[in-house]
């Protein structure tokens, strides 16, 4: 079966849950004097439940006509791409998230912009140190000290906020 | 309407204001292109600052250098890396990126300003000449017509419904209003779809949606495949816009300038609706060949939204200045600015303060022409940008894609929700699903539900849409929008 398909049956098993919970699920909490309004919380969501099912079955079904395309890159070849370089990527940004917070921005965005190099293949140390150090400053002070939004610099631990 | 002319010039024009537009405008442009920044934070963060200089006239320029700034500043992340930090861009990176991905990055950078250019000045134009007539005119508009208008702006996706396309365009869109009812609305006043989950109480996050489902996919895309921007086909710092370009974008920019003038004006339509409506008529008038160029860098494409939503933001200030209505979240953010500086916007502003109403309007001529001067200069410094080494320039994309989400809602979980949409767009582009109707279904999908249900209440079903004619008319122009295209492929012409 083509992705395209795959992802229609993803889409319509969220639009059958999404629409489970529009037409079932919530009017039950709904006020008396709301049960008189023309509309209903659950309305829009009824509509777009109904046009979602619609579309992805049609996409399910294969029943609009028209060629497959492929487009920059073919997903049925992937291994013919830098497949690991993207995931360590996609996984040094949740670590980013992770860490964020409990570590302090200057070193989070440090660390993940000289570790973000050097996965793609970056070894020229010298270069990736003052560029992510700079900039990380930069960026701190941009945001903190010229716009005042709180970016904690430090680890928890060190601050203790 | 000439004595008012020359006193806001006078105004305008002395040294001071001048360094003042010229500083505004800069700092705009350099803020406005960090992802998560838009016109209307960094307004916010510059009010202690004008509020501290005292005089309101060079107050206000200076706000105006730094909105015209940002907006440009927006589009330039927006063109340059599929970035857009507002959803007032969006419709900027539909073509401005493919071009800036063929090699043509500063091209694409100069029509930007020039349509903004244009767009901001011919509004000017219109709002000297309209304010007042048309203060009364917006006051027409109810929520049945913003109904009818946000369906008009939903027409934009037609753009992205090639031949066997069309159900994946309208399954993402639909996606997209989905995704919209999530959270608290602001006319129910209840938690939808939240699953008790206190991060999803005000809803999905714009500025994480547009990344997660633009930057970051392409991102990831240049790292599979790796591709040099600079190299692909043209000189990334050439401005050049030859005759024949200049003669196509020419009707486009003077079209959208009026229509995104007159979409503005309306108090709540604004930048977003003027920029998706722009996009998607220009597309539809456009002649069969130019169609199918929308979408992978047409130059009518970008100059449509670029001028709309420029002469929209311009148009805004009708209502604020005319009626002390903040049309848009900018605006508000201006009229409290107005207050603090003991300045009441209204009827009769022009009356009482004169020379802060004319200064404003012509800041807007000042400011649209310094940041014209400013930033064609910059352009090939900024196009530089994309021939950074991948080796840098991936892990600072995904960086600044990273702040812009975190900036906009301070929340960490933010940031994980930035990476598992970002990994449902990577699959959704593998299958030549097209991602912009799921942002403008998303960016639409809470004001068409608002002006729908309100619609509802005041009427007491869907009468409403035969009893007002322009909901009607404006209904019609929508569907012949969506249609249209259609009907044309199916006949040939």
């Amino acid at each position: 079966m083509a992705l395209d398909r795959w992802i229609a049956l993803v889409l319509l098993g969220i639009c059958i849950v999404y629409g489970y919970a529009a037409w079932f699920l919530m009017d039950a909490d709904l006020a008396p004097f709301m049960r008189r309004n023309p509309i209903w919380p659950s309305t829009f969501p009824k509509v777009l439940s109904i046009l979602g099912i619609g579309a992805s079955l049609v996409i399910l079904l294969g029943l609009e006509k028209g060629e497959e395309k492929i487009g920059d890159i073919d997903h049925r070849r992937l291994g013919d791409y830098f497949l690991g370089q993207a995931l360590f990527l996609l996984g040094l940004m949740v670590v980013y998230a992770l860490c964020l917070r409990p570590l302090g921005f200057v070193f989070s965005t440090s660390a993940f912009l000289i570790i973000g190099s050097f996965i793609l293949g970056e070894r020229k140390w010298h270069v990736m140190v003052p560029v992510a150090l700079i900039a990380t400053g930069a960026v701190w002070y941009l945001v903190q000290e010229v716009l005042g939004i709180f970016l904690r610099p430090l680890p928890i631990f060190v601050m203790g906020v | 309407m000439l004595e008012g002319i020359l006193i806001g010039l006078q105004t305008a024009l002395s040294l001071q204001n001048l360094l003042v537009v010229i500083g505004g405008c800069l700092i705009g442009t350099f803020i406005g292109m960090l992802p998560g920044l838009g016109p209307m934070s960094i307004i916010a963060i510059m009010i202690p600052v004008a509020i501290t200089m005292g005089d309101p006239s060079a107050a206000l320029i200076l706000l105006a250098g730094v909105y015209y700034g940002a907006i440009f500043g927006g589009s330039t992340s927006s063109i340059l890396l599929n970035a857009p930090g507002v959803a007032g861009t969006v419709a900027s990176s539909f073509d401005g990126y493919p071009m800036a991905r063929q090699g043509k990055a500063g091209k694409a950078l100069t029509i930007a300003a020039i349509a903004s250019f244009a767009g901001g000045t011919i509004g000017a134009i219109l709002l000297m000449i309209f304010a007042p007539m048309l203060s009364s005119v917006a006051l027409l508009f109810h929520s049945a017509e913003y109904f009818s208008l946000m369906v008009v702006g939903l027409s934009a996706i037609a753009a992205f419904a090639g031949p066997g396309q069309v159900t994946k365009a309208v399954m993402m869109t639909v996606l997209g209003l989905i995704m919209a009812t999530v959270g608290e609305g602001a006319l129910f006043n209840m938690p939808r779809f939240t699953a008790g989950i206190m991060d999803l109480q005000s809803g999905f996050g714009f500025i994480t949606l547009a990344m997660a489902m633009f930057a970051l996919p392409e991102a990831v895309f240049l790292v599979l495949k790796p591709k040099n921007l600079g190299q692909d086909g043209g000189e990334i710092k050439d401005l050049r816009i030859t005759r024949a370009e200049a003669r196509a974008i020419a009707p486009v920019i003077g079209r959208q300038s009026i229509q995104g003038f007159f979409i503005g004006v309306l108090p709540g339509a604004g930048a977003t609706i003027a920029s998706f409506l722009g996009y998607a008529v220009e597309r539809n008038i456009a002649p069969k060949a130019e169609q199918a160029e929308f979408g992978k860098g047409s130059i009518k494409g970008l100059a449509a939204p670029e001028t709309a939503n420029n002469a929209a933001c311009t148009g805004s200030f009708v209502p604020l200045l005319t009626l002390g209505i903040p049309g848009s979240g900018t605006t508000a953010i201006l009229l409290g600015a107005l207050i603090a500086l003991n300045v009441t916007p209204g009827p009769r502003l022009m009356v009482d303060d004169p020379q802060i109403f004319w200064a404003v309007i012509m800041s807007m001529f000042i400011g649209n022409l310094v940041l014209l001067i400013l930033n064609l200069p910059l352009i090939p410094y900024i196009a530089k940008l994309l021939a950074i080494p991948r080796n840098f320039l991936i892990p600072f994309i995904l960086f600044f894609t990273l702040m812009g989400a975190y900036i906009g809602q301070n929340n960490a979980t933010e940031l994980l929700m930035l990476v598992g949409f970002g990994i449902c767009g990577i699959a959704l582009k593998f299958a030549n699903f097209p991602l912009p109707p799921l942002l403008i279904g998303f960016i639409l999908g809470g004001m068409l539900e608002d002006n729908f249900s309100r619609s509802m209440q005041l009427y007491g079903g869907v009468s409403f849409i035969l009893e007002r004619p322009m909901t009607l008319g404006l209904l019609i122009v929508a569907a012949g929008l969506i249609v249209l295209p259609a009907v044309r492929t199916r006949f040939g012409k």
